[in-house]
């Protein structure tokens, strides 16, 4: 019995997850220390903050599957959409556009130029991204970070078609790598805008 | 009449007065005034008092420009900042937070078939270990004890200045502690240790903004006590010139790069991802951390450090289970090996972390701006105000002797 106590805890412990980023008591604990040792080195200043502090915590991974996605859409200049509950939203990673439904997987995927649609109920809102990072939590919590962000129907047909003519020149007459990269670049980009346009 | 002309007349004598001695400005203006009339003057001169006063005046004007300025900027910049708030968040909510070095151990154990934790170390306390061995229940190991605590709780305590602990992770032990012996506790660390940091500090390059830029560096100093020790590297990364004047002071050798007229075109995402390409390519790192003072309010601004570590130590702590432990379980999408997506993670990360902190800055920047030059012009008033009340005297003091000469000279004719 003492023999398999060790195993059992093992076992239990392995199942138990750390709490971590879905769970913020640990990372105050963690906090309290960098406090602790700041004052140990530095007993008459105060210890800076960190952003965890600043942030609010994250909920808790759900035992049941729930029944919305929690989406968070952040640009550099605006939060387009915060903590909204959607139905699903479909992103596009790298390796393809990839459907989130609540109780996706956690996920962290690359985002390529292309179109961001979130279906809440009836409505589809369609974003088309420059490119950024996708995380999903295990705790049906989106987060989508890009750079741009606008929505499809505020994108202009021709400056695109000339876009892409001038993109698709450079890249031609490109001599460089450098130069080469920063053309190839601009085409792709503005053949994701063109497909977006027309699909 | 008579007094205008007294008057004029102390004007035309004020030149010659002011000319042969320099007039010490911490001297008091009326002693001065008085002491400076060479024999045969006979009023007291004003002018001495009417100059400073003239120069206070256009002192409490331009503080009073520069705090309108201030304000403007303030109101442009404090939207923008507002917005990119949102920026940093996600990457927290993944990554976590790990500005500490120090390693922190969940210990959870248990008593036959109940579980119960006998002790509680505090952070403060280090416990003597003696010996670990990852295979079997060997060690001792000696715990002040505090009090008790209830079945299930978590407690932390604290081990640091240990060689190798990644090696620890999954360990068994055995304590004895008084009359309690422990079958075995299971030991994951917490905290995340790395080799390099690098600092990046954030400050403004003009000045007459308060405080703000020697508290960015004092705790940027801190850090690097913190951060410094053997086998630690720490290194400073300096963006303005305020802070680049008092670090070149006494950490010349440590500083690697200093990038100065940041706000010479309005701040947007590109330049300070330009800014960030610049840093990663010519900083070698295990951990960033970037101090900046974040804009709470007008009034108040707090010195924040946020972390941002290296791919390398990212996928290392994911192996090794510890603070982001939970990463090994993210599926990644896209990329061709799992390194070059947390690379790119890890790059776009210090490229939205910087953009905040850089935003964050300068609307402390202004806002400290604002609240220097607003009690700089108040000051100015007030000694605008005790100016005015010794320039009234000495007028009314230079009136009221010449009427005493004349009067006594007139009654000395007649009587």
């Amino acid at each position: 019995m003492m023999r398999q106590g060790p195993r059992v805890l093992l076992s239990r412990a392995m199942r138990w997850r750390r709490p971590f980023s879905t769970d913020l008591q640990a990372d105050t604990a963690g906090d309290s220390k960098f406090i602790d040792a700041w004052k140990k080195l530095n007993p008459n200043m105060d210890p800076p903050k960190t952003p965890i502090s600043y942030m609010k915590p994250r909920p808790p991974t759900p035992s049941t599957i729930p029944s919305k996605l929690t989406v968070n859409l952040v640009l550099p200049y605006d939060s387009v959409l915060s903590a909204k509950e959607v139905d699903m939203v479909i992103v596009p990673a790298s390796t393809g556009q990839m459907g989130v439904l609540p109780g996706h997987v956690a996920t962290i995927a690359e985002l390529k130029p292309g179109i961001l649609s979130v279906h809440e109920g009836n409505e589809v809102n369609k974003y088309f991204l420059s490119g950024g990072f996708a995380f999903v939590h295990s705790n049906s919590v989106a987060d989508i970070i890009a750079i741009e962000a606008t929505p499809v129907d505020r994108i202009d047909p021709s400056l695109v078609q000339k876009g892409l003519a001038e993109f698709q020149q450079r890249l031609n007459s490109a001599s460089t790598d450098v130069e080469k990269a920063e053309a190839q670049i601009g085409v792709d980009v503005h053949s994701a805008l063109n497909a977006a346009l027309t699909g | 009449m008579a007094m205008a002309a007294l008057r004029r007349e102390g004007k035309r004598i004020a030149v010659p007065l002011i000319s042969p001695n320099p007039i010490n400005p911490l001297r008091s203006t009326l002693a001065s005034s008085q002491e400076q009339t060479p024999f045969g003057v006979r009023s007291i001169s004003t002018q001495i008092v009417r100059n400073r006063m003239k120069s206070v005046r256009n002192i409490q004007k331009i503080t009073k420009a520069m705090k309108m300025v201030a304000a403007s900027k303030l109101r442009a910049i404090q939207t923008k900042a507002e917005n990119s708030r949102g920026l940093w968040q996600p990457f927290t909510a993944l990554l976590g937070d790990t500005p500490s070095k120090l390693l922190i151990f969940i210990v959870y154990w248990v008593k036959g078939n109940r579980t119960h934790l006998k002790a509680v170390g505090s952070s403060s306390q280090l416990p003597h270990v003696e010996k670990f061995e990852t295979s079997n229940i060997t060690s001792k190991c000696y715990l002040p004890l505090s009090h008790s605590v209830g079945p299930r709780d978590y407690f932390l305590f604290v081990i640091c200045g240990y060689a190798d602990v990644h090696s620890l992770s999954g360990a068994f032990v055995a304590f004895q502690l008084e009359n309690w012996s422990y079958q075995c506790a299971i030991i994951c660390p917490l905290g995340v240790d790395v080799k390099k940091n690098v600092i990046v500090t954030i400050s403004s390059d003009k000045g007459l903004c308060g405080g703000i830029n020697s508290t960015s560096v004092k705790t940027s100093r801190g850090l690097y006590k913190l951060n410094s020790g053997p086998e630690k590297e720490c290194k400073y990364v300096v963006l303005g010139e305020k802070a680049k004047a008092q670090l070149v002071r006494d950490s010349k050798k440590n500083i690697q790069l200093t990038l100065t007229e940041l706000q010479k075109n309005p701040l947007n995402y590109t330049q300070v991802a330009v800014l960030a390409d610049d840093i990663l390519k010519n900083v070698e790192y295990d951990a960033l951390r970037i101090v900046f003072n974040k804009f709470q309010s007008v009034v108040s601004f707090v010195p924040t450090v946020s972390t941002v570590l290296s791919p390398e130590v990212v996928e290392r702590e994911a192996e090794a289970g510890g603070t982001l432990g939970e990463l090994d379980s993210y599926e990644i999408e896209g990329g061709e090996t799992k390194s070059e997506v947390l690379q790119n993670l890890t790059e776009f990360q210090f490229s939205c972390v910087m953009f905040n902190a850089v935003m964050e800055n300068a609307c402390s920047e202004q806002g400290a701006r604002m609240s220097a030059m607003d009690s700089s012009s108040r000051n100015a008033g007030d000694m605008l105000d005790r100016l005015t009340l010794t320039y009234n005297r000495t007028r009314q003091a230079s009136i009221t002797t010449e009427l005493i000469e004349i009067i006594s000279g007139a009654s000395a004719l007649e009587g």
